[in-house]
């Protein structure tokens, strides 16, 4: 039944992709199909952590702003003269520091995911200004920028970066203790923590493991700029839950696979370069694509209703 | 006592009540005289509350007549009932704790000026004070109702059920159970009040002394059926808990006596503020203790402080005669104690993860010491399991898919898979067929006889009669007394259980 679920948004980025074939012969070209993927990577790695986390039925709205803290730290010790090892490591290490705090004020504090989140996406914001004094940190070591301009035979660095992202991720969430626990926890946290799961410590690892998955983001998104900007990731978080949410995964956390949001991710990378192909206006692609995640939920929740009766 | 009043105001025939597998009610009757006070007594799950929840229009019967005054009546809504003059008084009050007791009172028929949507606010203070006064109630009625204490709230809720002049008959579903002693006299007072204007009362109660204060018949439940209806002079107390409990042992348990080893757990004044007190007692290797008492007795609460999911303030726990002191399920499961909690759905399992992969959930840190599961370690964890307790499903099915006895047996894997020496079951057989309880008995035998000790609370007499080796009986969070299984009886359990001497 989960397999069927996630064959039908497969499907639909399948009809998605005929469509635009049909209407811009120039959608289905080798490099614009490439050029889709890595537009989607930043995203889809942003969704990896949102996945996490609305497995286990929280939700992440710092997710953009932690982007953005984690992309001044590595642009400002890069510029500084920090080999490129460190600079990236103090990155990873800003964003999932973030990440934990969000999960030790959820978990320990009992606050809302939505209120605590909320919060720190505004204090990640403010501190990655303030940071910068409000001004972008530009102009990196061609070394570095190949994070975003290189490539494998014909394969983007960036796609590489999601395609081993999701490779792990999946082995985490499917794998592992750790994974087993983010879908108990969603489906059911108190009967979890009858179990003897230490839930306390393991939503909080969740929300560092978005955390981290929002880093990777910045590293990538920093590089493809060649500038670290303090306002970057504004709205990720809303792509993100829409990935995750057309990928099939319950805002009731328990239920959900990566599969199903790599394809969500897919399917809103193909919907924006093909109305950019197509010449739509940028507000019509706004509804455009406001409309699609309303139906891919909608027939969700009819097609579960039905399997459930 | 005028018990023997001409016509009955009510009159509820042959009323039966089927839920999906559970016969609730089967043809009970009930008489109501005008002026009436009518204990309607029974243990839980007897039938009382459907039986008011029919009169009540909450529930639909299934078949029987009601009758009114003599004229054959149909109530399929909550507002037929309320129409025909028939209000039922819950145990939660209903009311709106931001506003007054006069807005809380005419709530749905407020008094308006000409002008459509107005509120003619002192026509409204005016009508209250005067039902008010004619209840005998010394109540402001511009207090907001938050700000009352349970037993005033009750009185507005009383209130509000007479303000509309047709109603009769008055439903009181244990309207004590929170109110101190005082607070219980002045609700009688009313009681008497109403009662000499003519409104019929229906009671329900577990307290058997009031039974004899304030009622003035009797009518007994057992097992969704009607025992008998008296005039409260020719009942006694012992034969009320007689009536009660009677029912016909022919249910036959496999129990089956195990050894009886070390001391496993030791509990000595143990104390949770509000909730329990002053409870001591030890369970042996292959013991059954069964736990009795009525709803809100402790005896969950108690489950729960031993299993190291809520905490204690004062005594001692042991374990293997060391103390301990859990923070968490974690640490209670570290030391061999397995919770069968009471709500499996809540708490028993992950609705949406597969059956093996519930019974392994407790399991992971000796599953996978480095956090990395192989693929079929849950599987082969929970095959063996699975096959013990003939738990009908494959293990990859999701536990939502199955029925209400296979997911029962779900939670009971769970905990044999682990090393466990200390189940505690809390109503182990609730809301499960015939076949899988007796599964259940079989598997509580194998416990025991391995060296485990049980802790078993049920609701069902016959059961933790037929189990236990011993029984503990709480009563408002202490224990009030215990049986061996060769002294319990239902009666003895009962009594206990009502607070009564044994």
């Amino acid at each position: 039944m989960k397999d069927a679920r996630q064959f039908g948004t497969l499907i639909g980025l399948v009809l998605l992709s005929a469509g635009l074939w049909i209407l811009t012969p120039h959608f289905l070209t080798v490099s614009n199909l490439v050029n889709v993927v890595e537009q989607t990577s930043i995203n889809a790695i942003v969704a990896v952590g949102m996945t996490f986390v609305i497995l286990s039925g929280g939700i992440d709205l710092s997710v953009g702003s932690i982007v953005a803290l984690a992309g001044v730290v590595l642009g400002t010790s890069l510029q500084s003269g920090h080999p490129l090892a460190i600079a990236l490591a103090l990155a990873l290490a800003a964003g999932t520091a973030a990440g934990l705090v969000n999960g030790a004020l959820i978990s320990g504090g009992g606050l809302p995911p939505f209120i605590v989140t909320l919060g720190t996406m505004s204090i990640a914001r403010g501190a990655a200004l303030l940071f910068t004094e409000g001004r972008p940190v530009s102009g990196f070591d061609a070394a570095f920028r190949l994070l975003a301009t290189g490539r494998v035979g014909f394969v983007p660095a960036p796609v590489i970066a999601m395609a081993v992202v999701y490779a792990a991720a999946h082995l985490v969430l499917t794998r592992t203790t750790f994974g087993r626990y983010v879908y108990a926890i969603g489906g059911n946290e108190e009967a979890t923590r009858l179990s003897g799961v230490a839930v306390r410590f393991h939503k909080t690892m969740i929300y560092g493991v978005s955390g981290l998955m929002s880093a990777i983001a910045a590293v990538l998104l920093t590089a493809r700029l060649n500038s670290a900007q303090p306002i970057a990731g504004i709205n990720y978080e809303l792509d993100a839950i829409a990935a995750t949410v057309i990928g099939g995964t319950s805002l009731m956390g328990g239920e959900g696979t990566l599969g199903g949001t790599l394809v969500g991710a897919l399917i809103m990378g193909v919907l924006r370069n093909g109305l950019n192909l197509l010449g739509v206006s940028s507000f019509l692609q706004q509804i455009v694509i406001g409309g699609v995640i309303v139906i891919a939920v909608l027939l969700d929740t009819v097609l579960k209703r039905k399997n459930r009766t | 006592m005028s018990s023997g009043a001409p016509a009955p105001v009510l009159e509820m025939r042959g009323i039966r009540k089927v839920f999906p597998g559970v016969v609730a009610l089967d043809s009970v009757d009930l008489t109501l005289h005008a002026g009436d006070v009518h204990m309607l007594l029974g243990e839980n799950g007897a039938g009382k509350s459907t039986l008011m929840k029919i009169l009540a229009g909450a529930y639909r019967k299934d078949a029987g007549e009601i009758q009114l005054n003599g004229q054959p009546v149909e109530i399929v809504s909550p507002r037929d009932a309320r129409d025909l003059g028939i209000r039922v008084i819950y145990q939660e009050l209903n009311l709106v704790p931001h506003l007054s007791v006069a807005e809380n009172i005419f709530l749905g028929e407020l008094p308006t000026h000409g002008f459509p949507g107005f509120v003619d606010w002192r026509a409204l203070h005016d009508r209250t004070a005067a039902l008010l006064v004619d209840l005998g109630l010394t109540l402001d009625p511009r207090a907001p109702v938050g700000r009352l204490g349970l037993a005033q709230r009750q009185m507005v809720e009383i209130a509000k059920a007479l303000a509309s002049p047709g109603t009769s008959i008055l439903v009181m579903d244990e309207p004590t159970s929170a109110l101190t002693s005082r607070e219980v006299t002045q609700l009688f007072a009313l009681i008497e009040r109403l009662t000499a204007r003519g409104v019929s009362i229906v009671y329900i109660t577990h307290r058997l002394d009031e039974v004899f204060r304030i009622g003035r018949r009797i009518t007994v439940m057992r097992d969704g059926r009607h025992v008998t209806t008296r005039p409260i002079d020719q009942v006694t107390v012992p034969e009320l808990v007689r009536l009660m409990a009677n029912r016909d042992l022919s249910d036959h348990f496999p129990k089956v006596r195990a050894e009886r080893g070390a001391e496993l757990l030791r509990v000595e004044g143990l104390q949770v503020r509000g909730v329990l007190s002053d409870i001591s007692f030890s369970l042996h290797a292959g013991e059954v203790l069964g736990i009795s008492g009525l709803l809100g007795a402790g005896r969950t609460e108690l489950a729960r402080v031993i299993a190291g999911a809520d905490r204690f303030d004062q005594g001692r726990l042991l374990v293997d005669g060391r103390d301990v002191r859990f923070r968490s399920p974690a640490d209670a499961i570290a030391r061999g104690i397995g919770l069968l909690p009471e709500d499996r759905k809540a708490q028993g399992l992950v609705p949406g993860l597969t059956v093996a992969r519930n019974i392994a959930l407790p399991h992971g840190r000796r599953l996978a010491p480095l956090g990395v599961l192989s693929r079929r370690c849950e599987a082969d964890m929970a095959a063996p399991i699975s096959d013990e307790l003939r738990v009908k499903a494959t293990p990859t099915q999701a536990v939502r898919l199955l029925s209400g006895g296979n997911q029962q047996k779900v939670v009971l894997g769970k905990w044999l898979a682990g090393a466990g020496r200390v189940f505690i079951f809390d109503e182990p057989t609730r809301g499960v067929d015939v076949g899988a309880k007796v599964e259940i008995y079989n598997l509580m035998n194998r416990l025991t006889a391995r060296g485990a000790g049980i802790l078993m609370i049920s609701s069902e007499l016959p059961e933790l009669l037929g189990m236990s080796d011993r029984i503990l009986v709480m009563h408002r969070g202490r224990i009030h007394a215990e049986l061996s299984a060769a002294e319990a009886t239902e009666e003895r359990v009962l009594s206990a259980a009502l607070g009564l001497a044994s």
